[in-house]
């Protein structure tokens, strides 16, 4: 099976406390650290999985400039076979629709069986995988947290409400994003994003991919972002102070009078 | 200003509760404008909604199908891309049916897409304003979104204050003869439910809920030993179990449990909406997180900025001393 997997390089929430910057026009970006979008990862995991099952090769892409390629490097770490960088000033300030317009144009570049995406990232929409499957005209399935090759079909399962699964049949080739809890993400240590640091990514721009400049980027974005800002915080919790004696034996008259103490 | 639509999802009969918000959300796009609502689905369940949902929208477009029985999006998007009209502007409840749909829905009616609504602040010219968050609620960001060609909009559930005034008296029109060829490359199977684990956490009056700020799965001991002296019982957040450190059944939120408790003590976790969706009858909640930034600090009713590794062993031992 030949997969290919969208990944995204994003600020680490585990890592930093995102904070609206002084003029509020970005979130603070000095000292932030970057990662794999958490959701790509499983997403990587699981292809590197159903490749080691069923044969075939793994291919991670992203849009985004040099720094994106650490991502690219990162999953190849993993066990990705190949990456592929789409680069071009013009992708800049891209919407959803961008986003999936440039993957599309990279999809149908090479012969996949089988896309993966996470299903959303911190800074994201959870847009691009469904935009994606339509502009292809495959099926599309969110959310996934199961996958069974069975032939030309896979068995899929569902992350639906109440920590139910929804199981469907789908044919391939098709688009899936996925979910958080699919796997186990293996472990990279420094001496795997050694092995692959010199492995040649190809970069792919607007006119190697066949793209309308006008159609990705800032200029054909429908949906911009204005601002950022930090929310009213309406009422607020009551913070306890003082030290940690004071503020437990604070917390502790709470309790009791709410009944959570036995 | 185009139509404005509501999709309407539902289960055993009943519309969810969104079909009461997104009337709300329409109308601050634009006050004047006649919302239809969208039902879809099959047999006397789908009847039945459809009456139901006519006490708040003023037009319901009702579509009967057997392909439609069970809300598979790619069914559901062929039919609302042949029955909408060319700039229409949809609104979706933001669960995990719409985020199945609506980024695909928009590619095909060649409409924008803005996701996850927190709140909407009209349109002019053309330009739809809207709020949403980003980063799990830490930031929030006003996001314009041309809709001059139609918009998939999708409304985060909860968002809206619900329209109960049950006064529209709307109209159903049975739109079932418009369906068309609903043939797709995705059947549904089944719904496996959720497994039961030891422990019920939606029986405890009391839970010690642990998110990320745990650190390491040898840490869930504290918050077991703090559990312990309070009477209550230990869940937590989705990363928990991701991780495989506690069982599914303990995770509280839209994709795990929904609960109920009296005191709900949330150490070391963000709030992010999703959590918080799985938290009703609103308890008294204890945040404690040493990220002073943490949504929960919003909701919470008090608030301790600590490390929860420091700070229960040593609110477990008082509350062994009392």
């Amino acid at each position: 099976m030949e997969i290919l997997v969208c990944v995204k390089r994003v600020p680490d929430t585990a890592e930093n406390e995102i904070e609206v910057n002084g003029s509020g026009t970005d979130i603070e970006r000095d000292d932030l650290v970057y990662s794999v979008n958490e959701w790509d990862n499983y997403a990587v995991e699981e292809a590197i999985q159903i490749r080691d099952k069923v044969g075939g090769s793994v291919t991670v892409v992203t849009v985004g400039d040099d720094e994106a390629e650490e991502v690219l490097r990162r999953e190849m770490a993993m066990g990705a076979d190949n990456g592929i960088l789409l680069t071009d000033d013009a992708f800049e300030g891209s919407d959803g629709k961008g986003t999936a317009t440039l993957l599309k144009a990279a999809v149908e570049k090479g012969k996949y069986d089988l896309i993966l995406t996470g299903a959303q990232a911190d800074d994201g929409a959870g847009q691009v995988g469904g935009m994606l499957a339509a502009m292809l005209d495959y099926p599309y399935a969110s959310l996934v947290n199961k996958i069974e090759v069975d032939g030309d079909k896979l068995k899929v399962g569902r992350e639906i409400e109440g920590g139910n699964q929804e199981m469907n049949e789908i044919s391939l080739p098709c688009v899936l994003s996925i979910q958080t809890g699919i796997n186990e993400p293996r472990y990279v240590g420094i001496r795997g994003i050694r092995k692959v640091a010199s492995v040649d990514i190809p970069e792919l721009s607007a006119g190697d991919l066949g793209v309308d400049a006008a159609t990705v980027g800032e200029a054909g974005a429908k949906v911009k972002r204005l601002d950022y800002f930090v929310p009213e915080l309406g009422e607020g919790a009551e913070m306890l102070e003082g030290s940690t004696e004071e503020i437990i034996a604070k917390l502790i008259e709470h309790l009791k009078a709410k009944g959570g103490l036995k | 200003m185009a139509d404005i639509y509501a999709y309407i999802t539902h289960r055993n009969g009943v519309a969810d509760d969104s079909a009461l918000e997104l009337i709300v959300a329409a109308k601050k796009i634009d006050a004047g404008a006649t919302v239809t609502a969208i039902v879809t689905g099959s047999g006397s369940e789908l009847d039945q909604v459809a009456e139901a949902v006519a006490a708040t929208y003023p037009k319901v477009m009702k579509y009967g199908n057997e392909a439609l029985a069970y809300p598979n999006a790619e069914a559901v998007r062929k039919l609302l891309v042949d029955v909408l009209p060319a700039d229409a502007v949809i609104l979706v409840p933001h669960d995990t049916f719409g985020m199945d749909l609506s980024p695909g829905l928009s590619i095909k009616l060649d409409s924008a897409f803005v996701s996850d609504v927190v709140d909407i602040e009209g349109v002019e010219g053309g330009t739809l304003k809207v709020i949403r968050q980003e980063y799990s609620g830490m930031v929030s960001t006003h996001v314009a979104c041309d809709v001059s060609k139609g918009a998939v909009v999708n409304v985060r559930p909860g968002s809206f204050a619900p329209d109960e005034s049950q006064s529209a008296g709307g109209s159903v029109e049975d739109k079932s003869g418009d369906v068309g060829d609903l043939s797709c490359g995705r059947r549904f199977l089944e719904v496996v439910e959720a497994e039961v684990g030891d422990v019920d956490i939606t029986k405890s009056d009391v839970l010690v809920s642990v998110g990320r700020g745990i650190e390491d799965e040898e840490n869930i001991e504290i918050a077991q030993e703090l559990a312990d002296a309070m009477g209550a019982v230990v869940s937590c957040s989705r990363p928990i179990v991701d991780a495989k450190w506690l069982e599914k059944s303990r995770q509280v939120g839209t994709s795990g449990q929904t609960v109920k408790p009296k005191v709900y003590m949330a150490c070391g976790i963000s709030g992010s909406f999703q959590h918080m969706g799985g938290i009703k009858g609103s308890p008294f909640i204890v945040a404690i997180n040493k990220n002073v930034k943490a949504p929960i600090f919003q909701v919470a009713d008090i608030g301790i900025e600590a490390d929860i590794l420091d700070f229960l062993p040593e609110l477990t031992e008082a509350i062994n001393d009392l």
